[in-house]
């Protein structure tokens, strides 16, 4: 029975940031960008239940934007990874001539030190993909490609490590023998097979993305002002962790917890994928 | 006279003839190096102790401690002899009358901190040493108008120019040009200058300490010269000068727990600043010079070839409009506090050279700004809060460098702008793409591919000539000349070139002055560039330490010879 | 056996040869500029004489050309003292001038001396932690200990750095918010002082290192209680501690020796930040110094130094695989 709790808190909570970020602005009316200059710097009070900010900017609303934009990042640049890591971790298994070359690529890749890179390629891309995609979703698209370009290495390892051994699966060798061919052999039973490590890559590839968008925002290349990410609050607020915590300490605790509910979803999904895992039932 | 009148202007009157000697009054009270460590953080950690080589300013004043000039720049801006026995002239037969040379005289009885003699040679070997083809030299402008120094004697150096020059306090005035030895330098020209590291990173100066150890990009310890020339100065034994980190951390390690005495270039919040300053362990210091944070207009469409007139920035009316808008006094409390003032003029210092005729600017005239779009034939006629003309929008794309008040700035001015109806784009660029100066790069400074940009500008010492020679018609940055220039905006005014032109053949500094605010009087007036903010330098102290006087026209540690450990 | 070590060694070289060659082309393209961060009072000219006198003027292969040679030929043979210092020219920052080597050996120690105290630390709380957990499963430690790992995890290491700072150094003044870099260990007060300053970035990376690591632990220690063998030392009545740390631990450690190896080059590379924010005067600071500032020197040789330990680490976690676990070994 704990088990089974401990299994459903990681999407409750993820499921209650969601509603904060989409439903909470259709019920808090004030704008992200609403400057009130008289009401600068100001703390708790009714009319704004988390203080402004230094150009009289409300504070709640800036978390759920910045909400919008973390978690839409969180789960795009995943899709990225995740899907990457797919393609490269079942072509690796399947193919004993593409396995080579591609974990080569992939012991690359996990050989780059990845923050001084992000850096690099987050200034070197920044100006033309806003020349062809506008500022605000050039910019959107920089972030999510660089996370995603950058984690989807242990996914294609653990895949392909699953996939070559389902290829020794009788099953699999008698599919093979009918003459069915390869993407169908995926489609129909591959990745129903290896839907479990799948899934706990899913969890886990949000929880890495939100932390590594908070990471760049922190460096600096992340989001601006104008458009701010949760990891963008907490870089502004943290200089004012000694005059007004809150700031910082909200976009923290909040980055956190979309972390930790991604996690402990992951590992719900992975215990739960383990065969020596207790069933509730089976007492 | 009383006897104690007469000592009294005895005394004055030899501040004025030594004023080597007056600023070490304040340090006679305690005996050399008798005040213990001194803990100076400078954010941004020196990566080199040769002024020549670097040119940041962090670099700059760290040397500062250990190199001298020939003269300094006092906290007004004023010249003060250092190195020399005063400050050449015209008037005392220092300054030829052709303005062609200037004679320098060293004091005499200067030793370098190895105990050898201070000559004239190493004047002149200084001036080669940075002049070397090949060296890299980041100070070669100062020496750039000169074309040689014959040294008559040991202790008189005399500089000739190519050209006359009105203002001939380029070379050796200020810690960007200080002497160095010649014989430590010796083999260390041209093409050879980084590579000789004990000298760069440990220099042989005059100055009231010497290297003890440097780490460069972490901290340089000194330790108080033996062989200064000042009597019981410096009080402290050791100074720490420790780098990295941010600005934050540094206010903090003075104002809040007290780890150390003197922190630099404080770039923060005013209320995160007075919040810490509340705490009562140190004091803030500001010094103002002539950085000023401005807003430039592209007189040109931006990116066209051929260059086209701008349809909305080269009317007049529009750029007041718009200038109108904006609330400075808003803008310098939100965004500097006390570090940072308002001002209506592009020069603000010296006091000689800020003109008193533009004072209406910093108040926010939200209607007459409106008033003006309308009667230039601006009208919202579509009702989408946008003003147009002919079927063109009033929008504009604004640039700036990523930096937090600037990009407060930008939200302010974007929404003040939306009052009277105009509609802003903002953009921020990385500080380093910026300000590269790259030919290749869209986004830098001089290519200016948008309608307005802020940043700061200052100038180069108090004499503003070639600092105003940055609007000249032909500064002006484009294609053919690989985008450089300070001309961003493209002004070009026949009259304002002439006056330039006037400028630099006149020699009395106080027809320079009238001249000089007459220039500034024409670029705020035509609203070429829009003063918002003079910027002053920021940074703390520990209220135990005395005898520091923040100066934004030298180095900041000018004086730290005088420093010393209050009682109590 | 040792042709299968050869053999990786052999991949390896070529690995670092492409890993060097894309970090230099990124660097090369990427726009910025050393000169960038000058006052505006020096003019452009000026600026390209300081670029040429860097040799920024010569073209991108020739730069990446020299830079190997001196990489792979020059630094080696001063370190090894077959080549005089001034015989050819090492490779240079360009902000210090100096050669890069030399400011690398000034910071190595501070970095492993306090990121490597901290992965230590981060190691032992974790293998206990997960010994714990997996022998009282479900029990209050192991809720108490899988709650701190997901915590662990899931916090960014600056949020962590600057509430602790607020807390302990601001609030409490029990630990400096400035890193002495000068600080000599003499006596038992400079120890203290010493170990005072670092444990707030230990406690930081701690911290993280004990969040990835307890999870494996876990896991692993789980899947061996889990084996007949253990059952049967319990049956032949072995203490229980003999069973857990003689019997259990170390096969457990079979799966969780790599991800450790594999972690160790992280040391340098994921401690930028913390070494930033606490001001450490580590290999990641200087990495994010010389970022900043264009110095692509410094940032193409600290770059590929860290690839080059995450390429050994690997091998060797693979190498020692074999060594740990009978079972792979070949015939």
């Amino acid at each position: 029975m704990r088990e089974h709790r401990a299994l459903l808190f990681g999407p409750i909570l993820l499921g209650a940031l969601a509603v904060f970020v989409l439903l909470g602005p259709l019920i808090w009316q004030i704008g992200p960008q609403q400057m009130d200059l008289g009401a600068r710097n100001q703390g708790a009070s009714w009319a704004h239940p988390i203080g402004t900010d230094q150009l009289g900017r409300d504070m709640l609303a800036r978390l759920m934007a910045g909400g919008r934009l973390s978690l839409a990042v969180g789960l795009a640049a995943m899709l990225l990874a995740v899907g990457i890591g797919t393609a490269v971790g079942v072509a690796a298994g399947i193919s004993q001539r593409l396995d080579g070359p591609l974990m080569r690529v992939t012991d690359l890749f996990l050989a780059l030190p990845l923050l001084p890179l992000l850096l690099i390629a987050a200034a070197l891309f920044r100006a033309p993909l806003a020349a062809r995609l506008g500022d605000e979703i050039g910019l959107f698209a920089l972030i999510t490609i660089a996370i995603g370009a950058t984690a989807w290495m242990s996914t294609a390892r653990i895949l392909r490590g699953e996939v070559r051994s389902l290829m020794q699966r009788d099953y699999i060798r008698a599919a093979r023998s009918t003459g069915t061919h390869n993407p169908q052999m995926v489609w129909r039973h591959i990745l129903p097979a290896i839907a479990a490590p799948l899934g706990v890559s899913v969890a886990q590839g949000i929880a890495t993305a939100i932390l590594m968008e908070s990471a760049l925002s922190f460096l600096g290349v992340g989001f601006p002002p104008d458009l701010p990410s949760w990891g963008r609050l907490l870089f502004d607020g943290t200089p004012h962790l000694g005059t007004h915590p809150s700031r910082a300490l909200w976009p923290g605790a909040l980055i956190t917890l979309a972390a930790l509910s991604a996690t402990v979803l992951g590992d719900a999904l992975r215990d739960i994928a383990d065969p020596r895992y207790p069933r509730y039932h089976r007492k | 006279m009383s006897k104690r009148s007469v000592a009294a202007s005895v005394a004055i009157a030899l501040k004025l003839i030594t004023p080597a000697f007056a600023s070490s009054i304040a340090a006679e009270t305690g005996a050399r190096g008798t005040d213990g460590t001194l803990r100076i953080l400078y954010w941004q950690a020196p990566s080199t102790l040769n002024p020549y080589l670097s040119g940041g300013v962090k670099d700059i004043e760290a040397a500062s401690l250990v190199l001298e000039p020939l003269a300094r720049l006092s906290p007004e801006g004023e010249m003060i002899p250092w190195l020399a026995k005063d400050i050449p002239t015209v008037a005392n037969g220092g300054v030829a009358p052709d303005l062609r040379s200037i004679r320098w005289q060293l004091l005499p009885g200067l030793t370098w901190s190895d105990g050898s003699a201070v000559t004239s040679a190493d004047i002149a070997f200084t001036y080669r040493y940075c002049m070397a083809p090949g060296a890299g030299c980041a100070q070669a402008a100062k020496f750039r108008d000169l074309d040689r120094i014959e040294t008559p004697g040991p202790l008189t150096a005399v500089l000739y120019f190519a050209q006359p020059k009105p203002f001939p306090y380029g070379p050796f005035v200020g810690s960007q040009t200080p002497l160095l030895q010649a014989a430590q330098f010796a083999d260390c020209l041209g093409p050879r200058a980084p590579s000789c590291t004990e000298a760069n990173f440990a220099p042989i100066g005059t100055g009231p300490f010497k290297v003890t150890e440097f780490r460069p990009g972490d901290a340089a310890i000194f330790e108080a010269n033996a062989a200064y020339r000042m009597p019981n100065s410096p009080a402290f034994a050791q100074v720490l000068l420790k780098g990295g980190g941010d600005a934050m951390s540094a206010g903090r390690a003075v104002l809040e727990t007290g780890e150390f005495d003197y922190a630099w270039n404080l770039q923060l919040g005013p209320d995160i600043l007075a919040a810490m300053a509340t705490r009562g362990k140190g004091q803030i210091t500001t010094a103002f010079a002539t950085l000023v944070e401005r807003l430039t207009f592209n007189l040109h469409v931006p990116g066209s070839q051929p260059p086209q007139p701008h349809p909305a920035l080269s009317d007049i009316a529009m750029r007041r409009a718009l200038s109108m808008a904006l609330d400075q006094e808003a803008m310098v409390a939100f965004g500097y506090g006390a570090a940072g003032r308002v001002t209506c003029n592009m020069l603000p210092a010296p006091p000689a050279y800020a003109s008193a005729a533009n004072q209406g600017c910093a108040t926010q005239d939200l209607d007459g700004a409106r008033d003006l779009l309308t009667q230039t034939g601006w009208i919202d006629t579509d009702g989408d809060g946008v003003r147009d003309r002919e079927g063109a929008r009033l929008e504009f794309m604004f640039q700036t460098s990523t930096n937090a008040v600037r990009q407060d700035f930008q939200a302010l001015a974007k929404e003040w702008w939306r009052q009277i109806g105009v509609a802003t784009k903002l953009r921020a660029i990385d500080a380093s793409v910026f300000f590269s100066g790259d030919p290749g790069s869209p986004d830098t400074l001089e290519k200016f591919d948008a309608d307005i940009e802020m940043f700061a500008g200052a100038s180069d010492g108090p004499d503003p000539e070639a600092y105003l020679a940055g609007w000249a018609c032909d500064a002006a940055p484009d294609a053919q000349n690989g985008w450089r220039g300070q001309n961003v905006g493209h002004w070009c005014d026949p009259a304002y070139d002439a006056l330039l032109d006037r400028l630099s053949r006149t020699a009395d500094l106080v027809d320079r002055a009238a001249l000089a605010r007459q220039l500034n009087d024409m670029l705020v007036q035509q609203y070429v560039a829009v003063p918002l903010v003079d910027r002053g330098r920021v940074s703390a102290h520990a209220n135990s330490l005395g005898g520091v006087q923040i100066n934004a026209w030298d180095s900041e540690l000018w004086n730290i010879a005088d420093w010393h450990r209050l009682p109590g | 056996m040792r042709f299968y070590a050869l053999r990786r060694l052999a991949m390896a070289l070529p690995t670092l040869l492409v890993i060097s060659a894309v970090i230099f082309a990124l660097l090369d393209l990427a726009p910025g500029d050393p000169m960038a961060q000058l006052p505006d009072t020096i003019p452009p000219d000026v600026r390209d004489d300081m670029r040429a006198a860097l040799g920024m003027g010569r073209p991108a292969p020739v730069r990446y050309g020299l830079w190997l040679w001196q990489m792979v030929v020059v630094e080696p043979g001063i370190f090894l003292g077959l080549i005089p210092e001034d015989a050819a020219t090492r490779i240079l920052s360009w902000q210090t001038r100096a050669p890069v080597m030399t400011q690398i050996a000034q910071r190595l120690p501070q970095t492993i001396i306090v990121m490597g105290s901290a992965y230590a630390l981060g190691i032992t709380i974790a293998i206990g932690l997960g010994i714990l957990s997996a022998w009282r499963r479900g029990g209050a430690i192991d809720q108490a200990g899988t709650g701190l790992a997901a915590i662990g995890y899931a916090l960014p290491p600056f949020f962590t750095a600057a509430v602790l700072i607020y807390i302990f150094a601001i609030q409490l003044n029990w630990a400096p918010t400035i890193y002495d870099t000068t600080l000599r260990v003499t006596g038992w007060d400079s120890l203290a002082a010493q170990l005072r300053q670092m444990a707030l970035p230990i406690a930081v990376l701690s911290l993280q290192t004990t969040a990835q690591i307890t999870r494996y632990m876990r896991a692993a220690m789980l899947e061996t209680l889990g084996q007949e063998y253990i059952r049967a030392a319990r049956a032949k009545g072995l203490r229980e501690r003999t069973v857990l740390m003689v019997h259990a631990l170390r096969n457990s450690m079979i799966p969780v020796v790599p991800v450790i190896a594999l972690g160790a080059p992280q040391i340098f590379a994921g401690a930028i930040i913390t070494e930033s924010i606490f001001g450490v005067n580590g290999i990641g600071q200087l990495l994010l110094i010389s970022l900043r500032a264009g110095d692509l020197p410094v940032v193409q040789t600290v770059t590929v130094l860290i690839a080059a330990l995450i390429v050994l680490a690997n091998l060797a976690s693979d190498l020692a695989l074999p060594w740990l676990d009978p079972r792979l070994r070949d015939a």
